[in-house]
């Protein structure tokens, strides 16, 4: 076992989980989905400088061989960036369900407010008129 | 420099008044129409200080670079050609503001009016003095959008509207095509200079490109100048206010396409190609116009398929690649801007004193109105090109160079079509004038109505009448030396001798012309048959036909539509990653085949494989149980775990100490929403589509970590990466070279990337402010809390140690902020910290506590951030430095001893600031809207009960 192939595989799990999940019918899976292939996505930006043990790109005298510091950078800032994303998403998607009472992303008509955990709906709202 | 200062205010004084009117709109008809008149009248003088120098044969012009990289400069310049339009430009602009003073009702929104009036004239003029073309096409496009303006002026007609917008398509679709040509043009002459390319003419007409850079100028040309086919936004136009239709078709709009193939002509015109297309679309539009226009009855609707008619002929003048025939084509210009201008503003007089357009109602009306009625009749004599008019006069040339060109191969059909567009040109100028201002009334209530109007009104078309009288009597002594000027500016050589004047002597085009007058009284001798023959056959109709095109494209695009953009995510995602997989094997496939590459492997530990074990059985975990929500995230944070390690395995601290940071807000972020969501939802996919999923799922995964593999196994090409080790400390003043990129060689990039997370937080901020009202409100109230509650809201030794922790984890914030440019730490990591160190406040106290021990905002810290970020960036150009350049020193303090300061830490707090704003205003905002539901939800229980 190489540590190549162990983050090489892991990668490909993680899309693999990433695609099946942001499939699914249910924007909750596909926030899942989307963070898994973002750890992927970060992963593999990261291996682009390819895997080095024990030599962190901190400045020293006293050494000459470093790992390559660019994808760092840059998968630091996209490690943030997705965070920012996902936020996002969760957000867009607990707003729709608010909005129209269904969690799908099927495009199929569902009946609205059918589903569990909302099953109160605006007919209940008739005596409660607080903005 | 006087005379770059000249050109510039030229161009500019139509526009500076459009402003000027446009905020001063609640002031009066008289303020609005006076500046207006000042503007025109200021350019007309300006244009006369120039026209001695430009009729001596000077060109005087400007340049000053706009955008030098795409050969866009802002050139104005001033040759013969362009004098005489801006001249009509200018000329029968004042008369229009001064009979649209007139004209309009004190009502009326004056200030709209003459503001789009100045912005149409100031796009004209900018048209014609344009020494650059793709100025040019800036002030093209610009007449299409100012005419769009008025022609629509009177909004609330739905035909205005129509008109307007047709106008539009049609003039602004050809404007497209034009933008194409113009740009080959220039590419083909090897600059957009128009001075230039006009002497490239032999390199134009020999490129390959040729044909195609001709069509696209022609169809931007024949749009705007209604040529047939595409003529019928013209008639639509007449729904504009007369002063408008009276500008539009004499001295602008559509004479910029006849303006724009007259500058062309020394590039494109002599070649057969073009004379064959511009020749025959002109005489084409030449005959029907006249043909249509005998049988109008809208006295604007005569006068619109008049226009068509005519430029149809100048149009065709210029498609003869003669210098004699665009001699003729210049003095047309003149005389077509005198007579027209005259006849549509005699038209308005008509309507605004009888109320009606309708000739078949009219009648007369010499006796009512005999001042109107001798402007007009001079008018349409000249338009019918009766002698001793201006029109005669060009008429004649017209009909003397026809035989010079065998059309078809044939060398009497032009000059028998000419003949047949010419005789219907004086047909309908003749019933304009005999069924409108001789006979008897044909009704009595308008006649009774009619009266001449006041001097103000008809002293406009009074003096163009009378130009077109003198273009007719003092032809060489009025137009002569402007016609020779103008001649050798369009044909790009010196003038053929001519001698303007009303007798010739005996030739063939005075034969012609006496069959034209006689066929034209012919066929106002049989009007009435000739009518009701014209009514009987069924014509199409081309704005049926336009109409009909736009709605078949509207439904077909709509069931395009409606096919692909479905509105599931689902299909698309499935789409989107399959194409992506097809891609990669596609891909792969080119690469040669080779998986795995000769780089030397590093043999893992036992822990490395626990950890990958871990991890995979936590990606499948999360699969297969993805509808427990609850659970999947523990074993997301699983995930989150391994990945951390893996950055700390592969010397990467610093993004391990983001990584684990970043997934401790997710988490707690996921768990807020969850809150809220549904918990355990039902079953959706069916077993099919699960296996269908699961294929393209495990095939993008095998390509993805087969790339990974390959990637991994082979040494990385050059790096830039030496340069930034080599030059941190000496350059960034930092030993940890990941910050250093973030916060100095990179910096740019990550101010883009703080903004963008600004963005996001104040995103989120703005979709859950709204949720409190509407649908989303109404089941916010309705929620239930449907997860098992701890019976202590906030648990006692919970809030204890949050209080204790927060001191501490501020202080390790701020460590790891302050050590950040030498050692794994810096904004992006400090500010997770510190969000954390907060989000444990509002955990363990609840939101209220919390929130009102809050001392700052997270809107004013996303700014604070952004702006400290962007300040120190543009700090550097105080010191002549260039954007974003840092700089550093040491300082020494006692006790702390000697440390370092570097500016690049002040824009790492800008991150700083940024990065904690958004995270606190996501997460803040979303345990808010939870809290508020709850509440909510709770209040109004106790009142149900």
């Amino acid at each position: 076992m190489s540590y190549e192939f162990l983050v090489a595989s892991a990668i490909g799990v993680l899309v693999a989980g990433g695609i099946y999940l942001a499939l699914r019918a249910r924007t909750f899976q596909v926030v899942l989905g989307l963070t898994l292939i973002s750890y992927a996505v970060n992963l593999f930006l990261f291996a682009s400088g390819r895997l080095v043990v024990g030599r962190p790109p901190i400045w020293d005298k006293a050494v000459s061989d470093y790992t390559d510091p660019l994808p760092q950078a840059l998968v630091l800032t996209a490690i943030v960036i997705t965070f920012g994303m996902t936020a996002f998403v969760v957000i867009l998607s607990l707003r729709s369900f608010l909005e129209t009472g269904s969690d799908h992303v099927d495009g199929d008509k569902v009946p609205c407010d059918a589903q569990d955990g909302m099953a109160g709906s605006i007919a209940e709202d008739g005596e409660d008129t607080r903005p | 420099m006087a005379i770059a200062l000249t050109l510039l205010t030229l161009v500019a004084l139509p526009f500076v008044a459009a402003l000027a009117i446009a905020l001063l709109h609640d002031a009066g008809r008289a303020l609005h129409s006076g500046i207006a008149a000042g503007a025109s009248g200021g350019g007309l003088a300006l244009l006369a200080m120039l026209s001695a120098p430009v009729l001596g044969g000077e060109v005087p012009s400007a340049s000053w670079a706009w955008v030098p990289a795409l050969g866009l400069d802002l050139t104005l310049m001033v040759d013969p050609l362009g004098l005489m339009f801006a001249g009509l430009i200018l000329g029968i602009g004042l008369l229009v503001v001064i009979f649209g003073h007139f004209y309009l009702y004190a009502g009326e929104a004056t200030g709209r009016f003459f503001a789009s009036l100045m912005l149409f004239q100031g796009a004209m003029l900018g048209i014609v003095i344009a020494g650059n073309v793709l100025l040019l096409l800036v002030f093209w496009e610009m007449t299409s959008l100012a005419s769009f303006l008025l022609i629509g002026f009177w909004q609330h007609k739905a035909e205005a509207r129509q008109g307007a917008r047709m106008a539009l398509a049609v003039t602004g679709g050809g404007g497209l095509a034009l933008i194409g040509g113009m740009v080959l043009l220039g590419l083909v002459a090897g600059s957009f200079d128009l001075a230039t390319i006009l002497e490239r003419g032999d390199i134009v007409r020999a490129s390959p490109l040729y044909p195609v850079l001709l069509g696209l100028i022609l169809l931007g040309c024949f749009t705007k100048s209604a040529q047939f086919p595409f003529h019928f936004w013209l008639p639509h136009a007449m729904a504009a206010p007369t002063p408008v239709s009276a500008y539009l078709h004499s001295a602008t709009m559509v004479k910029a396409g006849v303006f724009l193939l007259a500058r062309l002509w020394p590039v494109l015109a002599g070649t057969g190609l073009y004379t064959g297309i511009v020749t025959s679309v002109g005489l084409t539009t030449m005959i029907f116009g006249a043909v249509v226009a005998l049988f109008r009855h809208d006295l604007k609707s005569i006068l619109a398929y008049s226009t068509i008619s005519q430029l149809g002929m100048l149009v065709m003048l210029l498609g003869f690649s003669l210098e004699a025939a665009a001699l003729a084509a210049v003095l047309h210009i003149l005389n077509h801007a005198a007579f027209k201008a005259a006849l549509f503003m005699s038209a308005g007089i008509v309507e605004h004193e009888t109320g009606t357009r309708d000739i078949r109602r009219l009648g007369g009306l010499a006796k009512a109105m005999p001042i109107t009625a001798m402007i007009a009749t001079l008018a349409a004599a000249s338009m019918a090109g009766l002698p001793p008019l201006g029109g005669f006069i060009s008429k004649e040339l017209m009909l003397y160079e026809t035989p010079k060109l065998a059309l078809l191969g044939l060398p009497w059909l032009l000059p028998l079509l000419a003949t047949l567009g010419a005789t219907f040109s004086v047909g309908y100028s003749l019933r304009l004038a005999a069924h409108l201002f001789f006979g008897q009334p044909r009704e009595a209530e308008p006649f009774a109505r009619a009266h001449d109007p006041g001097a103000g009104m008809w002293i406009a078309p009074a003096l163009l009448t009378t130009l077109a009288v003198l273009l007719g009597l003092i032809p060489m002594l009025l137009a002569g030396p402007l016609v020779g000027a103008v001649t050798a500016a369009v044909t790009g050589a010196p003038a053929p001798k001519f001698d303007l004047a009303l007798w010739h002597g005996v030739n063939l085009a005075l034969i012609l012309s006496l069959i034209a007058v006689a066929g034209g009284a012919l066929l106002l001798w049989q009007h009435k048959p000739l009518l009701a023959a014209w009514e009987r056959a069924s014509l199409p109709d081309a704005k049926r036909m336009f109409e009909g095109s736009f709605a078949f494209a509207d439904k077909w695009v709509r069931k395009a539509i409606v096919a692909t953009h479905t509105p599931s995510l689902q299909r698309m995602l499935l789409a989107s990653f399959s194409v992506i997989v097809l891609l990669v094997i596609d891909g792969a496939q080119a690469g040669g085949g080779v998986l795995t590459g000769g780089r030397a492997l590093l043999p893992a530990t036992p822990v490395a494989v626990v950890a990958w074990v871990l991890l995979i059985a936590a990606t499948a975990a999360v699969v297969n149980d993805s509808r427990n929500r609850l659970r999947v995230l523990i074993y997301v944070s699983v995930i989150g775990l391994v990945v951390s390690l893996t950055f700390v395995q592969f010397s990467a601290p610093d993004l391990a100490l983001t990584q684990i940071s970043v997934e401790v807000v997710t988490i707690l972020l996921l768990l807020l929403a969850l809150n809220l969501l549904p918990k355990s939802p039902p079953l959706l996919s069916t077993a099919s589509r699960k296996w269908r999923d699961g294929a393209l799922a495990i095939t993008g995964g095998v390509l993805v970590g087969g790339i990974a593999w390959a990637m991994l196994t082979r040494d990385p090409g050059p790096s830039i990466a030496a340069y930034h080790l080599a030059n941190a400390k000496s350059g960034g003043g930092g030993t940890n070279v990941v910050n250093v990129i973030l916060v100095d060689f990179r910096a740019f990039d990550t101010l883009g990337e703080i903004i963008v997370l600004g963005i996001a937080g104040l995103g989120i901020f703005a979709l859950l402010e709204s949720t409190a009202t509407g649908a989303a409100g109404a089941r916010l109230r309705a929620w239930r809390e449907d997860m098992p509650h701890s019976p202590e809201r906030h648990p006692m030794m919970l809030v204890v140690a949050s209080r204790i922790v927060l001191p501490l984890t501020l202080t390790v914030a701020i460590y790891l902020f302050l050590r950040g440019h030498n050692q794994p730490g810096g904004g992006f990591i400090a500010a997770l910290v510190a969000a954390i160190a907060f989000l444990v406040q509002y955990l363990a106290a609840g939101f209220d506590w919390s929130e009102a021990r809050k001392r700052f905002g997270e809107h004013q810290l996303i700014a604070w951030g952004v702006l400290v970020a962007m300040a120190t960036g543009l700090g550097s150009f105080l010191f002549g430095a260039k954007f974003m350049t840092s700089t550093f020193g040491y300082f020494t303090l006692p006790l702390i001893g000697t440390f370092e300061l570097a500016s690049a830490m002040l824009f790492d707090i800008g991150v700083f600031l940024t990065v904690f704003g958004a995270v606190m205003l996501a997460l803040a905002q979303l345990s808010h809207i939870a809290q508020r539901a709850a509440r909510a939800a709770r209040k109004g229980g106790e009142g149900g009960a």
